[in-house]
């Protein structure tokens, strides 16, 4: 099909797909994942052969042997540490990163922490199924407190975090939150990622069908969604509900859900560009039942990636030093001669 | 005769430290070689002098060998014996092997600095003290009941006090500089002191430090200087100093030298490594102990395009490693033993991978955190077997610190010829020390060659070559879009399989290539016959010390030879055969027995153990002492206080 010394053809979604047969659990969300990422690259022109999947391990980390590009399955929780390394050390690529709850939030908290406080260039695919799928159904970081699992028969006793929180907490530059029933907002916060410069944090909720299925259901389901979902669009109001009449505005610092007729003008206006991530970490705490969950673009702001400043140095020393030759580095300093 | 240092002496005494007389005055005497030990309070620049005293000796053309020795306390509290840092170098005129045995002159700054260094001294040894740092408090800080450079207990030393802190005070009382700036020369003094009494020219030290603090703090530049100056003036005008001593010239082999510690080579034999590959360097690294000047000094080598990255911790260093390996860089980690078993994991996933990665393990005290400033080799299991599955990988053992360059280069060489992680196992003990390198033409330097499959009608991720590595293809290529992991791979496809045969096979592949590699230098360095009544079989960093010893031995007139392996995996492909022609086998290790357990287990041969974890390197003189009680047929011990390393059966 591809020839190496002709450009590449204009590649469909499915010209993506890799050989191997997709194992996921009939129903799973990954799916949905793993279809509008190849739609979002065929019409970006991604070129398969530039773009690079890493994962660690779970059950979302099995993504990249199903893309046609490279992959890369490593090992629990480090896929943003070889992603890192591969980004610093080629920037030329497209380097993505599939990982899960416990992949990412639990062995792999301090890595990713790390990443996004460095914004390399790179985009982060969080499936969030609030559960330990690969090993049968432990409850993972971002289980309700109280659910009851096989390593928590009494209920689990952890109080959940946020994923989003996190990530704008150590300066995010892109944290943006999904659905993978959502197909179409899902195509397009997946659009706006790989199109960021730095590292793009995307959260995508994700229903497990086997240990622990249904736990998005009130933002899925037809009926229940418009009441408990919030989307937010830069530069609209907070607005949600089947009739559209129930916004979100501040009192003082804490956010409440008031009738749009009775406060058309208080209304919080979303803004992703927002200097100091102070809104969109408000927006990353609202959650269900207390407020609608919130989906969209949270964060979008421009910042210097690590893998541009590095070559910054490297460019800087180079013209500094033009003639830098490997001999008389070997020579140091000082040398003397014995005959 | 006189039995002191004056060869020509007719003073006719017998007592061995007769003070001066005028017939001694100036004289100047050639000896062969000398050790000096610099110590004092962690804050007082012992290191800057030692390492000063170092250059300007390996400048006028002794061969030198260098230990640095300090707390792992950056300001343990001043004065104490905990705080004491020193820094010992020994030069000669001709080949050097160790940092010296026995100390001939001890410099030492303060009550605590002489307690804790005295008994290194060799009796009739030089011990200068700073007397000014001899006052009641600091000897109390000591441990010391009265004042020992008071009354006879050095007697047996020909001991010199200078009022250093009143000298360096008097020199700089124009200075301007306030109390604390004037306190901070006194090490230069010091120095100067020592400059003359081996007859160093002050030139370099100068120099040194005009570049330094010439710039930037002109006045502190103008301070040393004079006191260096007047360190040196004093010891020529003063009387305390009959003699002043000259270490000729070393008969190196001619070229071009330069000073090298062992992290230093490392770094040098990693950029040099990627050069000869065409390659970028990238080395993904965090702090540790004794490790982290290798990070350094490749941080400061961006001109040359390398790319250095601080991770947030070890895992995360080899990680960023493995992903600039896939990526097609040349890629290499760096840490200590504890940073070893953070790294386990990553390192079982470079094996599946089959991808080139060079880990440098700087070994230091174990185990946990162990002692971190001093040295020890027992990590050679950890390196060797220390990983979940079958996960063979070669492990090179560096012998000193200019062989940490060739150590490194051979690794990297190993790791894109075989597609394999590739272990260099250095020490604390030559990371930081030093010795005279003979620098290497790049220009004569084999390239290393470096293949990337471009063909997309003839690639398999996991095909192998006739030296069973595979492929090394890198994301950009179009057409080669593959996927790799940790998983098993299916033999040639990589496509993920658990089929119990491939596995099998798979896992027999993996050992036999790193089994079959080839080494790239080296595999072991030989001193003496090919067959003798003993073989001392070392590996690593004690081999100047095992190499003093068997030529010590030799000149004794006993039949004894040395073997130093560097290939501690794969061994090389001839010892089996070389052990048995030896009667008997010392394995002297910085550890309780660990490659004479690989010996032992490998070849069916008794080889006894001999073990030293003190967190110091071996003295010569425990390894003749050694190797005499073995050929006595006893089980050396290293002290009496020490428990012996192989508890032994009753009878």
């Amino acid at each position: 099909m591809s020839n190496a010394t002709l450009p590449l053809p204009t590649l469909k979604p499915a010209d993506y797909a890799s050989d191997q047969e997709v194992r996921w659990c009939p129903g799973c969300g990954d799916y949905s994942v793993l279809a509008q990422t190849k739609k979002i690259l065929a019409k970006l022109g991604v070129e398969r052969n530039n773009t690079v999947f890493v994962s660690g391990i779970g059950c979302s980390s099995r993504f990249p042997y199903y893309m046609n590009t490279y992959g890369f399955h490593s090992i629990h929780g480090r896929a943003p540490t070889i992603a890192s390394g591969l980004k610093l050390a080629r920037p030329d690529l497209n380097v993505w990163i599939a990982t899960g709850d416990g992949d990412a939030l639990a062995i792999g908290g301090n890595h990713m922490l790390h990443l996004i406080r460095r914004n390399v260039n790179l985009k982060v695919l969080l499936f969030n199924n609030r559960i330990y799928g690969l090993t049968k159904g432990q409850y993972s970081p971002t289980t309700a407190k109280g659910t009851k699992t096989k390593s928590s028969p009494m209920g689990s006793l952890d109080a959940p975090m946020r994923p989003l929180s996190f990530a704008l907490g150590v300066g995010s530059t892109f944290a943006a939150r999904s659905m993978a029933t959502d197909v179409k907002h899902l195509e397009y916060v997946l659009e706006r990622a790989a199109k960021h410069v730095g590292t793009a944090f995307v959260e995508i909720y994700q229903n497990c069908v086997i240990f622990n299925d249904g736990v998005f259901e009130s933002m899925s389901e037809k009926d229940l969604k418009a009441d408990h979902t919030v989307y937010a669009e830069h530069g609209k109001p907070l607005v949600f509900g089947k009739n559209r009449d129930k916004g979100i505005r501040l009192n003082r610092l804490v956010p409440e859900i008031v009738n749009v007729a009775n406060h058309p003008d208080e209304i919080l206006v979303h803004d992703e560009r927002e200097s100091t991530s102070a809104q969109a970490f408000l927006l990353s705490n609202l959650s269900q039942p207390d407020f609608p969950e919130p989906f969209g673009v949270f964060r979008a702001i421009e910042r210097d990636t690590l893998d541009a400043l590095v070559y910054d140095q490297i460019h800087a020393a180079q013209a500094a030093k033009p003639d830098a030759e490997l001999q008389s580095l070997l020579n140091g300093s000082e040398t003397w001669v014995t005959a | 005769m006189c039995p002191s240092d004056f060869p020509d002496c007719e003073c006719g005494t017998t007592d061995t430290l007769h003070p001066p007389t005028e017939q001694h005055r100036k004289q100047s005497i050639s000896v062969p070689s000398v050790t000096i030990r610099f110590v004092g309070d962690s804050g007082d620049g012992m290191q800057l002098v030692g390492t000063q005293f170092s250059d300007v000796s390996a400048l006028m053309g002794n061969d030198i060998s260098t230990l640095p020795d300090y707390p792992s306390e950056i300001r343990a509290p001043a004065g104490t014996i905990a705080g004491v840092s020193g820094y010992q170098v020994q030069f000669a005129s001709s080949d050097v092997f160790t940092p010296g045995d026995e100390v001939d002159t001890l410099v030492a700054m303060n009550p605590a600095a002489l307690r804790a260094n005295l008994a290194s001294v060799r009796p009739g040894g030089h011990v200068i003290v700073n007397e000014d740092a001899f006052t009641a408090a600091e000897l109390k800080k000591a441990g010391y009941q009265g004042n020992p450079i008071e009354g006879e207990s050095l007697a047996g030393y020909r001991l010199v006090k200078v009022p250093i802190d009143r000298l360096t005070a008097e020199t700089l009382k124009t200075s301007g500089l306030t109390p604390k700036q004037i306190e901070r020369c006194k090490n230069f003094f010091s120095l100067g002191v020592i400059c003359w009494l081996y007859d160093r020219p002050l030139e370099p030290t100068l120099h040194y430090i005009d570049a330094k603090f010439g710039k930037k703090l002109p006045a502190v530049a103008a301070a040393n200087s004079a006191v260096l100056r007047a360190g040196y003036d004093f010891s020529e005008t003063a009387e305390f100093f009959p003699v002043q001593y000259k270490v000729d010239k070393a008969k190196l082999k001619a070229g071009k030298y330069r000073k090298v510690t062992g992290n230093e080579g490392v770094a040098l034999g990693l950029v040099t490594a990627a050069k000869l590959a065409g390659k970028q360097l990238f080395y993904g690294s965090y702090p540790i102990t004794p490790a982290t000047d290798i990070l350094h000094n490749l941080a400061d080598m961006k001109a040359h395009g390398v790319v250095t990255f601080q991770a947030e911790d070890e895992i995360a260093g080899i990680g960023s490693a493995i992903g600039a390996s896939y990526g097609g860089s040349l890629a290499a980690t760096g840490t200590s033993g504890p940073g070893m078993a953070l790294k386990t994991e990553a390192i079982g996933l470079a094996v599946m991978t089959e991808l080139p990665l060079v880990i440098v393990n700087v070994q230091r005290g174990g185990p946990s955190t162990g002692l971190p400033t001093k040295t020890e080799q027992s990590d050679l299991f950890q390196a060797v077997l220390g990983r979940n599955g079958e996960c063979p990988l070669p492990v090179i053992a560096a012998t000193s610190p200019s062989d940490c360059f060739n150590a490194a280069l051979e690794a990297a060489t190993l790791a894109i010829k075989y597609m394999t992680p590739v272990v260099v196992l250095t020490d604390g003990y030559i990371a930081n020390s030093a010795e005279p390198w003979l620098i290497p033409n790049i220009s004569d330097l084999q390239p290393i060659k470096v293949q990337h499959p471009t063909d997309p009608a003839t690639y398999h991720p996991y095909s192998r070559n006739a030296d069973g590595a595979r492929p090394w293809a890198i994301p950009g290529t179009p057409g080669l879009e593959h996927r790799i992991g940790g998983l098993e791979k299916q033999d040639i496809t990589g496509n993920l399989s658990g089929d119990p045969a491939n596995h099998h096979r798979m896992v027999q592949l993996r050992a036999e290539k790193v089994a079959n590699a080839k080494p790239a230098g080296a595999p072991w360095i030989w001193t003496g016959p090919e067959s003798a009544d003993l073989l001392l079989l070392g590996w690593g960093g004690t081999y100047g010390a095992i190499k003093a010893a068997t030529l010590e031995l030799q000149a004794a007139g006993v039949s004894v030879a040395a073997c130093q392996i560097r290939y501690v995996n794969p061994l090389p492909a001839d010892l089996g055969d070389a052990l048995k022609r030896f009667k008997k086998i010392l394995v002297p290790e910085l550890n309780l027995g660990q490659l004479v357990m690989l010996i032992r287990a490998k070849y069916l041969i008794d080889a006894i153990p001999f073990s030293k974890v003190r967190g110091q390197p071996f003295t010569v003189s425990e390894i003749v002492r050694a190797a005499n009680e073995c050929l006595q047929g006893k089980h050396p011990v290293i002290f009496n206080d020490a428990p012996a390393a192989v508890a032994t059966s009753e009878g």
